[in-house]
């Protein structure tokens, strides 16, 4: 058992890693014992012997359970296509909607949800071969009637105790999509604006690592 | 016509296992998830590549891998005499043949029903395109966060005056006795892509092979480095 690298370390594909008796994780491969990193990205080693690299940039893969900032593009029969910041768009089925019965004939559903509306939802069917299906269901999930949202480029990980202070600071409320994206909910509209320059600010400089 | 003169230099004061100057910058297009432009003597090469990304035509998709495309596309401007901005014959072979020297290196399943495209633009040609826009598309694959097995690096070599040498210019390869184009992956050791034009024969394909090999393990480094640069940037 040898390792090759530092945590925390710049690896380039194929950076031999590991030899010996570990775990594969998020961005290694394995041949026969040896392990290799397969993202330009940083080494990092778990407790429990699992391998992995963290990549500068990648795109968003939906999980099951995460919690999703999204956009209506698109209004079907009886479902909505959202925009989830990822190659796999997210489908919003009537039914993960509302719980009451609606006649579909009668309705119109841009009353519901229309094109540009920005959703909180969860990812609660996902497995590569289908578009995930995401719910709007359950608490503080649904429409977002107010608010900014703003795009990571990158593969920054704000901390909670960092967002607590922002949302005090300047008076508004803050979600993190794990699509790298944030809602700005705003108390004061001035204030959620100043929010907005300030962590765009702080990300660019790569404060909030 | 005389290549190489008495004392073993080329007509550019290369010596026969010697590389053109090169440099490779990563990020170069802030629009792409990932770019590089190299250059490389007279080539001026920039690769654009996006992706994983939702596939259109939808039905291209393929449904336990990401589908790879790639455009190998040269300026009108980029030769002294106009090129006709349309794709040639050419130009789709060569597109079709940097896909092939790049997809062993990428882990296409892990973005089933996605594409991954890349773009290649010649704004100069000075021979050997094929090989440097391989060794730039690798830098752009890794540097959009694209799971890769190995980076992929190109070189050429070829026979000027019965010499085998590294590197040809464009003047080389128009005159010369034949080019080999040779894409490998470096650390794995493995060989992508090998073209041949003329005629060789087996012991110089064989020391022409340690040739390219000594001269994409240079080229690697020049890879590696450019991507170390973009990550301080951003950092």
């Amino acid at each position: 058992m040898v390792i090759f690298k530092k945590n925390g370390s710049l690896v380039y594909p194929c950076s031999l890693l590991a030899e010996g008796n570990y775990k594969t994780g998020i961005g290694v491969y394995r041949e026969n014992n040896r392990f290799f990193s397969s993202f330009l990205g940083y080494f990092k080693k778990d407790y429990n012997n699992t391998l992995n690299v963290v990549p500068i940039k990648s795109v968003y893969v939906p999980v099951v359970g995460d919690i999703v900032i999204g956009k209506i593009i698109e209004i079907g029969i009886s479902s909505w296509t959202v925009d989830i910041n990822s190659p796999y768009n997210g489908i919003l089925q009537l039914s993960e909607t509302i719980s009451r019965p609606i006649d579909l004939v009668k309705t119109d559903l841009r009353e519901i949800l229309n094109i540009g509306d920005i959703i909180i939802a969860k990812v609660i069917v996902f497995d590569l071969t289908r578009d995930p299906l995401l719910t709007i269901k359950e608490s503080k999930l649904g429409r977002v009637r107010e608010g900014y949202m703003l795009e990571l480029s990158k593969e920054e990980k704000l901390s909670e105790r960092k967002i607590k202070d922002i949302e005090e600071k300047f008076k508004c409320s803050i979600v993190v999509g794990k699509n790298k994206r944030l809602l700005i909910i705003p108390k004061k509209n001035e204030k959620a604006l100043s929010a907005i320059e300030y962590i765009i600010k702080n990300i660019e400089r790569g404060r909030f690592k | 016509m005389k290549f190489i003169d008495e004392n073993g230099f080329r007509k550019d004061g290369r010596k026969c296992d010697e590389l053109r100057p090169t440099r490779i910058s990563a990020g170069v297009l802030p629009n792409a998830n990932g770019s590089a432009l190299i250059e490389q003597g007279g080539n001026r090469i920039i690769v654009a590549v996006y992706g994983p990304r939702e596939i259109h035509p939808r039905h291209l998709a393929r449904p336990d891998r990401a589908l790879l495309r790639c455009r190998y596309h040269m300026a009108p401007f980029s030769v002294p005499e106009r090129k006709s901005p349309a794709p040639s014959r050419r130009e789709i072979e060569l597109s079709k043949v940097i896909r092939e020297a790049l997809e062993p290196a990428i882990f296409l399943e892990e973005y089933p029903r996605t594409t991954i495209d890349i773009f290649i633009e010649v704004l100069q040609a000075d021979g050997g395109t094929r090989v440097a826009s391989i060794t730039a598309a690798s830098v752009a694959l890794a540097e959009a966060g694209i799971p890769m097995k190995d980076l992929v690096t190109a070189v050429a070599i070829g026979k000027i005056n019965g010499t085998i040498v590294l590197d040809l210019n464009h003047e080389e390869d128009q005159y010369g006795g034949g080019d080999m184009p040779i894409a490998m992956m470096p650390i794995l050791n493995k060989i992508t892509l090998i073209q041949a034009d003329g005629l060789f024969t087996y012991d110089e394909i064989k020391y022409g092979l340690e040739l390219a090999k000594k001269g994409i393990d240079k080229l690697y480094k020049i890879q590696r480095e450019a991507l170390r640069k973009i990550v301080e940037v951003t950092k």
